[in-house]
């Protein structure tokens, strides 16, 4: 496997979120085969101090200490994570991310074991933008990739998209397994 | 053996594992599809992970309902890891084991739940010796020259 020479497409960077280390060596392997960038914790309090969510001093002793406090040199385009996990839930990360003024416009995808339609709809109202179901397929991955050209267009510096305004979204059709919102200027409507 | 009869044993077995109340499901198909050159070890990998995963998962169930006063959510607690982990890795009798198990719990009856145990382990011990023989097998082929057969099925 190997990248050819002229390729120029920036990678983009996935940070996921488990608390298995199985799911997590599965959603890693899922991720790179779909040739993204991967980075994968095991809690959502680790995935804040990654995503420089942490006050200053706990940053200066943290494992990721070595890269920039600055959370804007390391650049995630998705997060995609667990829902149930112990401590801080997929939920409640995905509260935190959409709550923080910098990290509010980078894509959250849910994954859990169990088809809960309230947990589903909860998820999706707070900003999800999808919710597969476990396991995860590489069927399931295919679907990130209008989420993280949405994400990326900040930088495209040709792009009209101007990512501060949801514009309307391509309704995704997906089995039973997934949930996608689908988004309006009025407002969300959940599948 | 010669190495064409290697795979043709190693195909027969594998899908005896799929059959009618076999112990695999589709997603151990996931896994190995996924396995490349760039990760040749991908499947042993994963499956390991499972078996260690799962061997403490049993020493904490155990211990879990030995207590005198049984924490029911906490034995709710590993079982739904183990059918999270038997589920990503298409050990669908382990899984569905902790289906029922699950179940007991919320029951909160003591006496379901450790026949719950009884049959998990089970289960996943014969996975586990079910995988074990397969990679085996996938290794006597490789060490004779021989590549690893794709086994096609349609689910």
């Amino acid at each position: 496997m190997g990248m050819a020479a002229a390729e120029t497409q920036p990678q983009f960077h996935v940070l996921a979120v488990d608390d298995s280390v199985i799911d997590r060596k599965l959603i890693e392997k899922l991720l790179k085969t779909s040739s993204y960038q991967v980075t994968a914790v095991d809690s959502g309090s680790k995935a804040l101090e990654f995503l420089g969510l942490l006050n200053e001093e706990e940053e200066i002793n943290s494992e990721f200490a070595s890269f920039s406090p600055h959370h804007h040199d390391i650049e995630v385009n998705l997060i995609i994570t667990d829902y149930c996990m112990p401590g801080m839930t997929g939920y409640d990360l995905l509260r935190k991310i959409k709550k923080s003024a910098s990290l509010k416009d980078i894509p959250v995808v849910i994954m859990s074991s169990e088809n809960v339609p309230s947990r589903i709809n909860r998820c999706l109202e707070e900003g999800a933008e999808e919710f597969f179901l476990k396991p995860v397929q590489l069927s399931d991955v295919s679907k990130l990739k209008p989420h993280l050209m949405k994400g990326k267009s900040k930088e495209n510096i040709n792009g009209e998209i101007n990512n501060n305004k949801r514009k309307g979204m391509e309704e995704i059709s997906s089995p039973d397994r997934t949930r996608t919102r689908y988004n309006n200027t009025n407002g969300l409507e959940v599948i | 053996m010669d190495v064409g009869q290697m795979q043709r044993r190693l195909l027969d077995y594998t899908k005896s594992l799929f059959m009618e109340k076999g112990v695999l499901d589709g997603q151990f198909l996931q896994l190995q599809q996924l396995q490349d050159e760039s990760n040749p070890d991908f499947v042993v990998e994963v499956v390991s992970l499972f078996f260690e995963d799962s061997e403490r998962l049993l020493n904490d169930l155990t211990r879990a309902l030995d207590q005198p006063n049984v924490d029911f959510k906490t034995v709710d607690s590993h079982v739904h890891q183990w059918k999270g982990s038997s589920s990503s890795i298409g050990a669908s009798r382990v899984k569905n084991g902790c289906i029922a198990f699950r179940n007991f719990c919320e029951e909160q009856n003591i006496e379901a739940c450790l026949r719950c145990l009884q049959q998990v382990k089970q289960e996943y011990y014969l996975v586990k010796n079910k995988l074990e023989t397969l990679f085996r097998m996938e290794q006597q082929i490789v060490a004779a020259g021989g590549s690893i057969p794709v086994l096609e099925l349609s689910f």
